[in-house]
């Protein structure tokens, strides 16, 4: 452990760190443009020069080694001057056309320069001009503003492992470019918005439609994917403006996707704003909430409880999700299920369904088995974490399953399922990575999980991980326990629906059992919540109660609509793929008469005679607790025990095929973001601009 | 004044053949064989004693730079780099070298790669220099041929490879550690410093770096004893260097001197004098474009060597001399190094990027004789802005002829603002 002197303070910092980090311990500030905590060291932008004793020159303390008996000054004469030198040249070209800049009221230059520049510029000739680039439907760009820290080039190479962006030029000449125009293809791009220190990449969506102090901020949790990324929902009166991601470190660290960062606008078209029933003319009227409810009391009345199900949608809350299951149970129904997507998991022990490893563990995994997965999709945080290993110990990825582009080499083994019996047998090459690893780990994805013989491919997966050392169990041997086996959800309400039991119970039907069952006239009605993944043509003849945001499949065919509230519009509870419970706040109201979901069943359920146990959000997450007592302890990973699961059995030599066929729209908002629209024509699918 | 049984570079005008078997002719690959056997510390410890300093510009101890490879067990490869990428405006020693002396720097090589633990060396060659480069590959080919470089190179027991890498033209990639960055195939840009090259260098691995001269007169020096070639020159300024003479003299040239000889007796002597005679004398840049210049009363007394430069403020560099008789337009003259740093500037870091183009700027202006005597010491700012606080010395390169030009030719410039 070096001990330095910083501004005559000592400090012992661990091996490794800078002298800019070992400042921050201390709370000495000193400004930056190109050093970012989450990627490598570029030293280039020289404002964090600060004075090292015996060195004649200034440091720049972003990348200079802590070592033992270092002295360094960060207010020195000298280093004031140097400061406001950089900062000089900085300026000298910039535009300063900060009134009409987005970046505005949250711009690294803007603060800097108060608070370490000088008053006024002695630059007297012309700036210099730089053309835009055309970087796709998400980043607006200002290149004049460009300070060329570099910043979104290592994003891009690093994090996002898209090398796409470079620097052309050499010395004022310099510039920032795709090389050849061309959208960028990262699902994390907007994060290059948010780590550019000035105004020049923007969010092309929230350009000019916004100024930073107008809005509120409300910490939120990401529902398009089952990672829980922290995210900020800013917003404006009754309006999300933009979504902007929270630092966690344990899931998400600074980054989001673009599919949450740039779907907002989907939270404005198309959106159910009143009750709705069916009229004889086979048209949707607005109704009252209490003409709808009387519709469906009317309806369920001559109904036994098993021919109602319910399905539970993608995005649905825990609070929703209790209070539905509470209403099933009552009515006497055993047929509901969470899992839209077939998936043939999540009645076993909780360690069979959670993502054990934790997303944070991946850093720590010497081999990863992909098993019909395609994590640049279906959980891009995920993969990034995955790509941040790799680049960190070129730990090895082999994959089962349809092979893509995921920004890291990976050894594709094949489509066949058949691969994972020869690797249980010994027999496949991949078995000497697999017996020289001491902490591998595998991720059974959605491509897996949703196939017929998806229990029995989950079973095999755990004979693997059993034989393979997947799991090590605490000893005193081993002091670190390790469990490599995940499973990788694509819902956000998924883990937090098998958590609370929204599966089938006994002779109960699954959703195809129930989309069957139905379309052979042995499901009277079915109650969807949120539920728009499946295929509707099955219900024809069934009472459709749909319950969600938007007008989609499930409202086409719905019989009565009730329209509840998008996750901006409510405080909700979701357990991501770790099986982490996390909250979110509610920003914004619902449109028109929409209400939160919860207080829709709990409202339903009197006029069906069976009133639901509780009243205010207080009481159904004191129900959430009754009914799983983990929901009890938010934010945190509440390891599962291994305990024994699977049943064996013969698995189909079908090959795996993609669970997502596209990465911008798989869920009632993004489908209706106009964004995401653009994002699919012009970056999915290659189409030029304009 | 250099004698003649001194003289290193006894062919450095091409006089003779540059092929093996003249080379040797010339001593090249005398028993090479035995100064490798005599062991990798006995190597280090002469080049230490010969008080060689490193002849690309900075000076460095050339012994002292070997011996900050790690010690102990080989973990990872080690490479040897020779900069050949000789870009230094008023400089072109390296290219007589490699045009007519190959055989020494590879020689060279061999001994300074042993003495490293490096079995491979990349030259590093300025891409401009093309019948260089043919040279140099045609040299090494014979030298594997003849068993030198290779497996077992000169019966050494020792393997070295020796290859040839062609930049493409940019001034930048001298510097050391962008060179390695361009070897490594990517965007020329000086890296971060530390860690020093010797011990992350090219592929992350320890590298030695030095420039073709130094590695060429390494031979030289093993064979007849660091104690000589120390004797040579003054003290702290052992031995022979290239001096490269242009600009305003009657006779350019390359010439091999003493480190220590008086400017005035090396312009006269070699260079045929100042053109007009050396009353018609207005400045020298003493090191290549980078270095501060000299006026006419410094140049009368200021001998060539690394410290009596520093003593006036000025640097040997690489001992390109460029003369400039009172013909000189100096600012203008001065002005054209700006524009040089500033198109050869990679832009990676902001006071480089920024500062070098608000130069070249700044002195066009004065040159055509705009703006105030205020503008004068706002450019001597903008150069203290610029020194020591990049990644690299491009910076210092650019800011030091400007700071030069300010300190001794004020007067001029602010004769041209009163436009007289």
């Amino acid at each position: 452990m070096p001990k330095l002197t910083i501004d005559d303070k000592e400090i012992d910092v661990p091996e490794g760190m800078t002298v800019l980090q070992a400042a921050e311990m201390l709370g000495i500030e000193i400004p930056v443009f190109c050093y970012h905590p989450k990627l490598s060291i570029a030293g280039n932008c020289r404002m964090c020069l600060v004075d090292m004793e015996h060195s004649p020159k200034p440091i720049a303390s972003c990348a200079m080694p802590a070592s033992e008996g270092m002295v360094i000054r960060t207010q020195t004469p000298m280093v004031k001057k140097a400061r406001q030198g950089v900062l000089e040249f900085l300026l000298i070209n910039h535009p300063l056309d900060c009134p009409i800049c987005d970046q505005g009221g949250e711009c690294d230059l803007q603060d800097i320069s108060v608070a370490y520049g000088g008053d006024s510029s002695r630059y007297a000739l012309n700036k210099r001009a730089v053309p835009d680039k055309e970087f796709g439907p998400l980043i607006e760009t200002a290149m004049n503003r460009c300070i060329q820290c570099t910043r979104c080039i290592r994003f891009a190479t690093e994090v996002a492992g898209v090398p796409e962006l470079g620097a052309t030029g050499r010395g004022e000449d310099m510039e920032i470019g795709t090389y050849i125009q061309k959208a960028i293809t990262s699902e994390l791009s907007g994060n290059m918005i948010d780590i550019c220190p000035v105004g020049a990449l923007t969010s092309k969506p929230y350009n000019y439609r916004g100024r930073s102090w107008e809005l509120s901020h409300t910490p939120s949790i990401d529902v398009f994917d089952a990672v829980g990324s922290a995210i900020r929902l800013d917003t404006r009166g009754r309006e999300v403006m933009r979504v902007l991601p929270r630092q966690n470190d344990e899931v998400n660290e600074d980054w989001i996707s673009d599919k949450v960062r740039f779907s907002y606008d989907g939270l404005k078209y198309q959106r159910l704003d009143h009750p709705y029933v069916r009229q004889k003319d086979g048209r949707l009227a607005p109704v009252s909430w209490d003409k709808a409810f009387e519709a469906i009391a009317e309806q369920l009345r001559d109904i036994p409880g098993n021919q109602i199900a319910a399905i539970v949608g993608d995005m649905v809350d825990a609070e929703a999700m209790v209070a539905l299951k509470d209403l099933m149970v009552a009515l006497g129904s055993p047929h509901i299920d969470c899992r839209q997507d077939g998936a043939k998991n999540g009645s076993e022990p909780r360690c069979s369904y959670l993502f054990n490893t934790t997303i944070a563990g991946i850093e720590r995994a010497d081999f990863c088995l992909l098993i019909g997965t395609n994590p640049r999709w279906e959980a891009p945080l995920i993969n990034a974490r995955i790509r941040k290993n790799y680049l960190y110990s070129g730990f090895p990825v082999a994959l089962v399953g349809p092979s893509h582009d995921l920004g890291y080499p990976v050894d594709s083994l094949g489509s066949d399922p058949l691969i994972l019996e020869e690797i249980l047998r010994g027999h496949h090459p991949i078995i000497s990575l697999l017996k020289t690893a001491k902490r591998p780990m595998m991720i059974v994805g959605p491509g897996a999980l949703r196939r017929e013989d998806g229990a029995t491919l989950l079973c095999l997966a755990r004979q693997v991980a059993d034989k393979y050392g997947f799991i090590h169990q605490r000893k005193t041997t081993i002091p670190d326990p390790w469990n490599g086996f995940n499973v990788l959800h694509t819902a956000a309400s998924r883990v937090g629906g098998f958590d609370l039991g929204l599966l089938p119970g006994p002779k109960g039907y699954d959703v195809k059992g129930m989309l069957d069952a139905a379309a052979a006239k042995k499901l009277k009605a079915i109650y969807l919540l949120g539920a728009d993944e499946i295929d509707m043509a099955s219900l024809k003849s069934t009472f459709v109660i749909y319950q969600g945001h938007h007008g989609d499949r499930g409202a086409s065919v719905a019989d009565v609509v009730l329209p509840g509230a998008a996750y901006t519009e409510k405080s909700g509870t979701y357990v991501n793929t770790e099986g982490r419970v996390q909250r979110s706040l509610k920003a914004v109201s619902p449109p028109g008469d929409a209400k939160e979901d919860w207080k829709i069943i709990r409202a339903l359920s009197e006029k069906l005679g069976h009133t639901l146990p509780y009243n205010t959000l207080e009481e159904v997450r004191a129900r959430l607790v009754e009914a799983n007592s983990l929901f009890e302890e938010l934010d945190t990973v509440q390891r599962a025990p291994w305990l024994p699961f699977g049943q064996e059995g013969k698995i189909s030599s079908e090959s795996f095929t993609a669970a997502l066929e596209s990465f911008y729209m798989t869920d009632s908002i993004s489908r209706h973001s106009i964004t995401m629209a653009k994002c699919e024509r012009e970056i999915a699918q290659g189409a030029p601009h304009g | 004044m250099l004698r003649e049984s001194d003289r290193i570079f006894t062919n450095l005008y091409g006089t003779e053949d540059w092929r093996l078997k003249a080379a040797q002719s010339r001593g090249d690959w005398d028993k090479t064989k035995d100064l490798l056997a005599k062991g990798q510390a006995w190597i280090t410890q002469e080049v230490m004693t010969s008080g060689l300093k490193g002849r690309g510009g900075a000076g460095f101890p050339t012994g002292k730079k070997w011996s900050f490879m790690p010690k102990g067990e080989e973990v990872t490869p080690r490479y040897l780099i020779i900069n050949a990428d000789e870009s230094e405006p008023g400089t072109c020693k390296d290219r007589d070298i490699l045009r007519y002396e190959p055989h020494k720097l590879i020689e060279g090589a061999l001994l300074a790669g042993f003495a490293i633990g490096a079995h491979v060396g990349y030259i590093y060659i300025r891409g401009e220099f093309y019948q260089e480069a043919e040279h140099l590959e045609a040299a090494i080919a014979e030298a594997y041929k003849a068993g030198l470089l290779g497996k077992n190179a000169a019966n050494s027991g020792w393997s070295f490879d020796l290859y040839v890498h062609r930049g493409a033209g940019a001034y930048i990639c001298g510097e050391e550690t962008a060179l390695l960055e361009s070897l490594e195939g990517r965007k020329g840009m000086p890296r971060l410093k530390p860690p020093f090259p010797a011990i992350v260098g090219l592929y992350g691995c320890p590298t030695i770096v030095n420039n073709v001269e130094t590695l060429a007169v390494v031979p030289t020096i093993l064979r007849r004893g660091g104690s000589w070639f120390a004797s040579i020159g003054t003290p702290d300024n052992a031995g022979t260097k290239i001096f490269c003479l242009s600009g305003h003299v009657n006779k350019p040239c390359n010439v091999e001197e003493a480190l220590g000889i008086p400017m005035k007796e090396l312009i006269e002597k070699h260079g045929g004098g100042v053109r007009g005679g050396w009353d018609n004398l207005l400045a020298v840049i003493p090191g290549g474009s980078s270095v501060s210049l000299l006026p006419k009363e410094i140049c009368e007394t200021v001998l060539m060597d690394f410290t009596s430069l520093a003593k006036v403020k000025s640097a040997l560099g690489t001992a390109g001399v460029i003369v400039m008789d009172k013909s000189t337009d100096v600012v203008r003259a001065i002005a054209r190094l700006s524009k040089f740093y500033m198109h050869e500037s990679c832009g990676q870091c902001t006071p480089c990027r920024e500062g070098t183009g608000w130069m070249w700027r700044m002195l066009m202006r004065l040159a055509e004789g705009e703006g105030t005597s205020k503008d004068i010491d706002q450019l001597e700012e903008v150069t203290h802005q610029v020194e020591g606080h990049t990644i690299c010395a491009l910076g210092d390169a650019a800011a030091w002829p400007v700071q030069g030009l300010i300190r001794h030719f004020r007067p001029e410039l602010e004769r041209r603002l009163r436009r007289e």
